[in-house]
């Protein structure tokens, strides 16, 4: 367990003058530009924005999946050219690994990194005791509702102790109360730990619950829009929620997204040539018609 | 456990243990009567020598065949015929599955080789095993070995394509969970592609193993001296009937055998996907 206590917060990200565009048919796709963002370590940080935006971009190459076209990635001053077990990730797809037990896909990253079993064992043992997971550690992950499949992957990327976690949209695809839970489990364990974390959401009530800031993204290409600081105090209450700070907060940022998602729709309206339908879809006057 | 006041009898648990596999058993009883009608209809129509479109006249009934069947379990001849043929398959179709899955996973994995290799494989593919035989007669200085790789060559293809279609479904985001826990290349052919490229590769063996049976009697029954297949044939030419539905019997009980075995292997090696 030493090796996941950590004594000193560690794991600041730093991304400045970020760009990344895919190549595509018609030339290079703009995904994110001109973007700099920091997380302090041991801080939560959110980004929200429009679907489409690059969020999964930044963050995936936070993680060393993608180069950036311009700019820099570092991680405690180092740069990042590559994956590596020292940032955690959680996907939005369930990620485990179908022919490993709970606790076999809990111990990968160990086993990778040459532990010997019988002491992997017992370090995935504590760790899913930890979440709760104790009693399902020689299942199978089919046998997993998708709330215990999210939990078993969040506690796979923390079992090497990185420094930091990042996590795509990882309640996406589960039920609201499942989310909920799966919300308090994920604090609980960030507090504990005390490491940094990246958090992709869409959820605006999510990214107020969990952070203590919050990045808004513009429509594609995609660069940072606002920067909310949440000075709620901890720890949070679910019924912190109908609070007038949090409710001040969230019309903050639902405003911006709002913004930013007619902006990006009405791209696409316009993409699919519906102005026939005798609507003038350019730009403003679409905010206006919705 | 709730306290329940008496432990539940056994007439209980019977037909609890009854309403459990009752799907099974219905499929068990049903195919059992399907077989009994199967050979009923055979003894009615070689009895009466139907002549209907196809003619009866000349084969043999059900009751014929089982003499010959007890004849030839004393015969050390059939059972080498029996014996030469497993050993055909043995090792013409292990060949083809320990050449054709490394390369499956090589060529799936390595772009270079996939691009030098596909092409070739791509027009060979289509030549059944058995337009290989007078090749294989040519190339092989024996008989032995040129029916060995007429059963390699049916098994081999069926292999190499299943497993580089598992290969090319190997969900990218579970390469990169593997990535991101610290897994390099090696571990991640061994802990990724290898278990995730399974279910196709066991497919590509079950097929193999069906086409391996199918090359095999073809040659056989060809160029062959011994075997299975070549016992069928005989059997036609020395107008010994009994003994060619004897022969085609055996070969569909040893074909059965063995894509059991392989369906076994697979539950063995894939517990993950045991029902
Ligand atoms: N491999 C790729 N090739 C070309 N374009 C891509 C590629 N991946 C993403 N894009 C484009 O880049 C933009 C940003 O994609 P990204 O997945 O980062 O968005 P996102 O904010 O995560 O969206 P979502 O909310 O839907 O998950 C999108 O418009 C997408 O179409
Ligand atoms: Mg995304």
């Amino acid at each position: 367990m030493s090796d996941i206590a950590a004594k000193e917060p560690q794991g600041h990200i730093e991304v400045r003058n970020f760009s990344l565009s895919y190549d595509g048919i018609e030339g290079p796709v703009q995904a994110v530009t001109d973007t700099q963002i920091h997380v302090k370590p041991g801080e939560f940080v959110s980004i929200v924005g429009p679907s489409g935006c690059g969020k999964s971009t930044l963050l995936n190459a936070v993680a060393g999946f993608l180069k950036p076209t311009t700019g820099i990635v570092t991680v405690d001053g180092e740069r990042v050219n590559g994956p590596s077990a020292e940032r955690g990730m959680v996907f939005q797809q369930y990620s485990l690994f179908p022919w490993k037990t709970v606790r076999e896909n809990v111990e990968f990253g160990l086993k990778m990194r040459g532990m010997p079993r019988s002491q992997r064992e017992r370090a995935a043992r504590t760790l899913l005791g930890l979440a709760g997971l104790e009693a399902f550690e020689k299942h199978y992950p089919e046998k997993l509702s998708g709330g215990m499949k999210q939990r078993v992957g969040i506690v796979r990327a923390l079992a090497t102790g990185p420094k930091v976690l990042l996590l795509d949209e990882p309640f996406g695809a589960l039920d609201a109360q499942t989310r909920v839970i799966m919300q308090q489990i994920l604090t609980n364990m960030w507090q504990r730990l005390k490491i940094s974390v990246l958090f992709v959401t869409h959820d605006i009530d999510e990214a107020i619950f969990l952070s203590d800031r919050v990045y808004c993204m513009t429509a594609r290409p995609g660069s940072i829009k606002a920067e909310i600081p949440i000075p709620l105090e901890r720890p949070r209450q679910q019924s912190m929620m109908m609070s007038s700070e949090f409710l001040a907060l969230r019309r903050g940022l639902m405003s911006l997204i709002r913004e930013e998602s007619l902006k990006a729709m009405g791209g696409e309206i316009n993409d699919m040539g519906m102005q026939g339908l005798n609507i003038e879809l350019h730009g403003h006057s679409l905010v206006e018609v919705l | 456990m709730p306290p329940s006041a008496t432990p539940p009898s056994f007439g209980t648990l019977a037909l609890r243990w009854y309403r459990l596999n009752q799907g099974r058993l219905r499929a068990t009883a049903i195919g059992i009567a399907a077989l009994i009608a199967f050979l009923l209809v055979w003894h009615l129509l070689t009895t009466y020598r139907v002549v209907f479109f196809v003619r009866f006249t000349n084969v043999p009934s059900p009751l014929a065949v089982y003499a010959s069947f007890t004849k030839a379990m004393h015969d050390p001849k059939f059972l080498m015929h029996i014996l030469l043929s497993c050993r055909r398959i043995f090792i013409g179709f292990s060949l083809a599955a320990i050449i054709g899955v490394p390369l499956g996973l090589i060529m799936g994995r390595f772009k270079l080789v996939h691009e030098i290799i596909f092409p070739v494989a791509e027009v060979l593919r289509p030549i059944p095993a058995i337009a290989w035989v007078p090749m294989a007669i040519m190339l092989w200085p024996t008989n032995e070995q040129s029916i060995v790789f007429i059963t390699f060559l049916g098994s081999f293809f069926p292999i190499l394509v299943n497993t580089l279609h598992g290969m090319s479904l190997v969900d990218p985001v579970l390469v990169r969970a593997a990535q991101c826990l610290g897994a390099r290349e090696r571990s991640i052919f061994r802990e990724v592609y290898f278990p995730a490229s399974l279910p196709h590769i066991f497919t590509g063996l079950t097929v193999g193993m069906g086409v391996a049976w199918v090359s095999l009697i073809a040659a056989e029954m060809i160029s062959g001296q011994y075997g299975i297949g070549y016992f069928t044939w005989e059997a036609y030419s020395l107008v010994q009937y009994a003994d060619i539905a004897l022969g085609m019997i055996a070969i569909g009980v040893l074909g059965l055998g063995s894509s059991l075995l392989i369906r076994g292997a697979g539950q063995l090696v894939m517990p993950w996907r045991a029902k």
